[in-house]
């Protein structure tokens, strides 16, 4: 008798426990991972619903969920409207952020340094070998150049960054876009190769005369001098919080169809020109309501209770239009064999 | 006739029999597995590039044009640079444990060396970007720069920025790890020389150099040679260090200072982030040429202590 007790005790309650979703998964672009762990530590605080991410970079995320390994994809590369019908996914933005030249030469110190988009395409173009260019020294009459030679530090594996700062130079450059392109990994003119943001922050830390590119974040915690860049205006912005934002108010996401949105080059006079969006990746088809529900509700909870510790970390939130688009977005697209999961 | 019954010790002795076999076995079917499963995800790879992926150094994932020639000559220098200072080194600090040194000298010092091949290749490889970069960039590369970069054909060899790392770091580096092996494996074949043959050539009043490179060296010469050919193995295959420090780029250049990549390096790097089916497929190649390359090394170190062993008349 008493098993038959534990039998039904355990059918009334267990069963329904096994229903609620105690962990999800994610994986992906390492660009937004500082902000994305502390949201799911502070989700898993108020909700008691572990969320995983695996900063594998946006390829990888892109791959992951295709393959269906993972709850949701993280990436930085926008896909096209066609790409993602294709694939049955969707996508929407979480945060937005800024990539940001770093540079090592000796005695000069960050925010000195002023370079025009020309001559940073130069420099990446291995065309601008020395620091004492006349370039380099007609943007900056007032600081002491030394004749160091360039050394230029970019990414060995494929990269949202890499994607983000391509696009960047592609569209200032017709050489660029002609010799390069843009890709999460294109064939670098010059230059050495370190993995991920903090490999690039490592050898730039190390080498006198490097420049490179990180993610803002990178550059405040590895303390790396960062560049003045003049933008479309021709303004010369440091990298902010502000200036990010400047950029991103640009972005009309209403006609931007599928979320497709790239932040570089845009205008405004204290618009930080290398700016992008980092985006999550869903199926349209879930298999299951608990789980989807469980993911729409973390990234919901981040939309409302994360914009501080995303703006601790230099991320710009995402507008409140925007959020109110993804909602519907969500609506309309994320269903369990047809009907919708978001209400 | 009846079959006469297994006693258990017989049973047991084909059993034994069938274990020892199968594990043999194992070993090679996995090999096989590996060459067939590497060559089939390679296979739209060499579909498209064909012979050619061997002698093109463009490696542009952008437009999806891949060759190995960069990475290959990355993983040879690299390895030969190592070679060319680990051998002689590894030779002279053995000939020292075994000929020269105090026999408690010898003792502690093999053991400090058979540590050092303990230490994990990461460590070596965050030693390597940390410690040596920074020392080998502010002080060995300056000078290399000026002293030799200017000497016509060899100085082609020593010109670009100090960085601390790229090809050259990145040969020293693996030097560093592959001479304990090297030393270790010639010191156990030098104490294997028979004393009777050493003395013998002390009692015909042979110098204590004469008697190392006459007889120790040249009887254990097979397994000197068998020593250093471990160490190309590790060497030829090594990841981790070689990704700290040699800089990661795909292009080839004659100096040594310049940034390189070796096939391990690459793959290290790039297999994460490659979505796309044909850039899989070419990394899969490289694997496959990394694998080639050493089993092909091997045979060629089999044949040629077998040569060596019928014209030197070694004894081990």
């Amino acid at each position: 008798m008493k098993s038959l007790a534990v039998m039904i005790f355990s059918l009334i309650f267990v069963v329904p426990l096994a229903a609620q979703v105690k962990q999800i998964n994610g994986a992906g672009a390492s660009f937004p991972y500082p902000v994305y762990s502390q949201w799911a530590h502070a989700y898993h605080n108020a909700k008691g619903v572990q969320v995983n991410y695996q900063s594998i970079g946006s390829g990888g995320g892109i791959a992951q969920i295709r393959a269906k390994t993972v709850n949701f994809g993280g990436t930085d590369i926008p896909m096209k409207e066609e790409e993602l019908n294709e694939a049955g996914l969707i996508q929407f933005p979480t945060v937005m952020g800024g990539v940001v030249p770093i540079f090592n030469v000796k005695g000069i110190k960050p925010g000195e340094m002023r370079l025009t988009p020309e001559v940073l395409t130069d420099i990446f173009l291995g065309k601008i070998r020395t620091w004492n260019d006349p370039k380099i020294r007609k943007l900056n009459p007032s600081l002491k150049l030394p004749k160091t030679k360039i050394t230029v530090v970019r990414r060995a594996d494929g990269s949202g960054t890499t994607w983000i700062f391509t696009n960047y130079l592609s569209k200032v450059s017709k050489e660029w876009e002609k010799k390069v392109g843009n890709a999460s990994a294109v064939q670098w003119p010059v230059g050495v190769g370190g993995k991920g943001n903090e490999g690039v922050a490592a050898y730039v830390g190390r080498i006198n005369g490097s420049i490179g590119y990180v993610e803002f974040a990178y550059a405040l915690t590895n303390n790396l001098s960062y560049v003045q860049l003049r933008n479309r205006e021709g303004a010369y912005v440091r990298p902010t919080i502000e200036s990010f934002q400047s950029a991103a108010a640009n972005a009309d996401w209403n006609n931007a169809p599928g979320f497709y949105m790239v932040l570089t080059d845009q205008p405004g006079k204290d618009s930080w020109p290398i700016t992008g969006a980092t985006y999550i990746l869903m199926h349209k088809d879930q298999p299951d309501t608990a789980t989807a529900s469980a993911v729409l509700d973390f990234f919901d909870w981040c939309y409302k209770n994360g914009n501080d510790s995303a703006i601790k970390l230099h991320y710009v939130p995402m507008p409140e239009s925007v959020i109110k688009a993804v909602h519907d977005h969500w609506k309309n697209n994320i269903k369990v064999s047809g009907k919708g999961v978001w209400k | 006739m009846k079959r006469k019954k297994l006693t258990p010790q017989l049973k047991f002795e084909a059993m034994f029999k069938y274990i020892t076999a199968s594990s043999a076995t194992i070993v090679l079917i996995i090999m096989l597995l590996m060459f067939i499963q590497l060559t089939y995800n390679s296979r739209l790879s060499i579909e498209k590039f064909g012979l050619n992926f061997l002698f093109s150094s463009s490696w542009n994932p952008a437009t999806h044009e891949y060759g190995a020639l960069a990475s290959i000559y990355g993983t040879v220098v690299s390895t030969l640079i190592a070679l060319i200072i680990a051998v002689p080194m590894g030779i002279i600090i053995a000939l020292f444990l075994v000929e020269i040194s105090h026999p408690v000298v010898s003792k502690i010092t093999g053991n400090a060396i058979e540590l050092l091949a303990a230490i994990p290749s990461i460590i070596y490889g965050m030693w390597g970007l940390f410690v040596f970069a920074p020392f080998f960039a502010d002080y060995i590369q300056p000078f290399l720069i000026n002293n030799f970069g200017d000497i016509p054909f060899i100085g082609k060899l020593f010109q670009g920025a100090p960085m601390g790392i790229g090809m050259l770091s990145a040969g020293i580096i693996l030097s560093l790890m592959i001479l304990p092996f090297i030393t270790a494996v010639t010191r156990d074949v030098f104490i294997m020389v028979p004393a009777v043959v050493k003395e013998s050539s002390y009692g015909m009043g042979s110098t204590t150099w004469e008697v190392t490179h006459k007889v120790t060296l040249r009887y254990g010469i097979k397994g000197v040679i068998g020593a250093c050919f471990i160490g190309l193995g590790r060497a030829l295959g090594e990841t981790m260090a070689v990704t700290f420090v040699i800089g990661n780029s795909h292009l080839i250049s004659a100096s040594l200072m310049d940034p390189a990549s070796s096939i391990a390096s690459t793959l290290a790097n790039e297999f994460g982030e490659a979505s796309e089916p044909i850039y899989l497929h070419a990394l899969m190649q490289l694997g496959l040429i990394l694998l080639l390359m050493t089993f092909f090394i091997q045979i060629l170190a089999q044949i040629w202590v077998g040569k060596l062993k019928k014209s030197m008349g070694t004894g081990l």
